[in-house]
């Protein structure tokens, strides 16, 4: 009885986001060719550089819990079932990830200069 | 580092938001399988057809979107008279001081789809022989077919003592009234939720929209009784308008061992019959007489009925548990109507068991649309609506339960085994937050 249809999700996705929807797909886009340049141009991932970023990733899946938490005014003891800790999980891998990311990018263009002796 | 901060932020918002619009699909992204989208975009109808739709609220809005998409040449012409929209779902998170008035409003014309007009005037005459719909104004309107999503009626008069202007004052609240109403409700729960007291809720023993919404706002009563540490202060009782607390039978019973585990005394059959707002004393219908219950904080939900102007057509139900209230006597699982086939009802106006929902309206308009399509081409439709409604069912700030069910009282959950429906999870409360209204406004536009 029921299809899910990408194009519904791609439309509420747009709803949520508003105007920020393209500026942000955009910067996620450049964020990862960012990634890939940085990549290239270094020929591997600096192993050190890495280290420091997952470590900062870390944060950055906290980050991402506690904002959904204060987006939609709930906390920790709202938590349910088991699906929801998939859901916290999830945010938390996410958040790291993108943390991760960008830390990564952000120590490549801080320290530019270890990359060439590493 | 400032750039890069925001920049997270970003990302964040990228993924909470897929993540939320996933999670929509639990409530009402599922689309019925028959008219399908690619049919919506590549096989546009040429016709000339004059198709006027009579409400311009979430129904009638979805409709005329959805007209617009299918049909190439159509005069597709909206009338309705208030300017403000209200996306009404908001109320209750309103009312639970979660989101301002603003929340809920914007306005109607933002929806009007490119080759629809809308006419600012009250549908005063509906002629489903003549074919026409009269305006306030004496404007004839004619039609070759006609969508009515008139809505309905909170009928606040039906109740001896109530006065909708005192909302918010001396322990009075109403949810539905609308958006600044909501507010007051909050700031008079709020302060009941300081002093204590007999907090009363209830429903009418109409057919009402959103019948989870009276016992999501006991819920909340009672979570922020909790959460100021105030609970022990008061006594909070639910009066069911029958002898069930939902519908749905399983729900039901949920409920009901809910409300007791939260402490929610229930009197069944037991329906508002007056109020005396200044002694603060409400009068209910039960099977024993008239029962005089004192409050501190009451939420008045009204009687609901089909606009006046619908209960005097031809189109109310004549006979059967719809006639009396004047709801539009359509086909259950094709929203056209059982006499008048050139005339389609949708959304709360609609005499069909369960829906007045906005999950309703989402699935019953492709449908409804869908058979008027076919009744330009003369192709038969299969499109079908099975009563599926959806209800993100608040059992405290940060919890709901996120029910679907259809005519058949059987629960159709979107994520069988994934999101148990009768379960308090945090993840039903995220959707309702984050992606129901979102969800709504790419309804309103076709696009969900």
């Amino acid at each position: 009885m029921k299809d899910l249809d990408p194009a519904i999700l791609f439309s509420v996705l747009q709803e949520i986001l508003g105007g920020l929807f393209w500026p942000l797909v955009a910067g996620a886009l450049l964020a990862g060719l960012a990634f890939l340049v940085v990549l290239v141009r270094d020929r591997r991932l600096v192993s050190d550089r890495f280290l420091m970023s997952e470590l900062i990733g870390l944060a950055g899946g906290v980050f991402a819990i506690w904002l959904a938490f204060v987006v939609t005014d709930s906390n920790f003891a709202d938590i349910g079932g088991p699906i929801d800790w998939v859901l916290l999980i999830v945010l938390f891998a996410l958040g790291g990830v993108g943390g991760t990311l960008c830390a990564y990018l952000l120590l490549a263009l801080v320290r530019p200069q270890r990359v060439g002796g590493a | 580092m400032t750039d890069t901060e925001t920049t997270r932020l970003d990302r964040r918002r990228v993924l909470l938001g897929g993540l939320s619009a996933l999670g929509a699909a639990g409530l009402s992204l599922a689309v019925p399988s028959a008219p399908s989208r690619a049919e919506d975009r590549s096989d546009r109808v040429a016709t000339k057809a004059r198709i006027v739709v009579a409400g311009a609220g979430a129904a009638g809005l979805a409709s005329a979107a959805r007209l617009a998409q299918r049909l190439d040449g159509a005069e597709i012409i909206l009338i309705d008279k208030r300017r403000a929209h209200y996306y009404q779902p908001g109320f209750t998170l309103i009312a639970a001081g979660l989101q301002p008035p603003s929340y809920a409003v914007s306005q109607t014309r933002d929806y009007i789809p490119g080759g629809a007009s809308l006419i600012e005037e009250a549908v005063a005459e509906i002629d489903p022989v003549g074919k026409t719909v009269v305006t306030e104004s004496g404007r004839a309107v004619p039609y070759d077919f006609l969508v009515v999503a008139t809505g309905l009626d909170l009928d606040y008069g039906a109740i001896p003592g109530m006065d909708v202007t005192r909302i918010g004052t001396n322990g009075l609240g109403s949810v539905y009234a609308g958006p600044d109403a909501a507010a007051a409700t909050y700031a008079a729960m709020s302060r009941f939720a300081e002093t204590g007291g007999a907090g009363l809720f209830l429903r009418p023993a109409t057919e009402m929209k959103c019948a989870g919404a009276p016992l999501k706002y006991t819920f909340i009563t009672d979570d922020v009784l909790r959460r100021r540490g105030n609970r022990g202060k008061a006594e909070l009782t639910y009066n069911a308008q029958n002898a069930t607390l939902f519908s749905v039978p399983i729900v039901s019973e949920k409920v009901r061992m809910l409300f007791q585990d939260r402490g929610v005394k229930v009197n069944y059959s037991h329906v508002l019959s007056a109020i005396d707002l200044q002694r603060r004393i409400a009068t209910f219908a039960s099977p024993g007489g008239q029962v005089q219950m004192p409050y501190d904080f009451i939420n008045v939900i009204p009687p609901m009925r089909a606009p006046a102007v619908v209960r005097a057509s031809a189109l109310a139900w004549q006979s059967g548990p719809f006639a009396a209230d004047g709801w539009m006597e359509v086909e259950r699982d094709t929203l056209r109507h059982r006499r008048f086939p050139d005339v389609f009802g949708v959304g709360d106006v609609a005499g069909v068991p369960k829906g007045k929902t906005a999950a309703s309206v989402k699935w019953q308009v492709p449908v409804a649309i869908d058979h008027l399509v076919a009744g330009i081409t003369g192709r038969p439709s299969a499109a079908r609506y099975n009563g599926y409604t959806s209800c993100p069912l608040i059992t405290r700030i940060g919890q709901a339960m996120l029910v679907e069910f259809d005519y058949d009282n059987n629960l159709t959950p979107s994520f069988p085994g994934i999101i148990a429906p009768l379960e308090e999870l945090w993840i039903s409360w995220v959707m309702k937050e984050i992606a129901l209204k979102p969800t709504y406004l790419a309804m309103l536009r076709g696009k969900a």
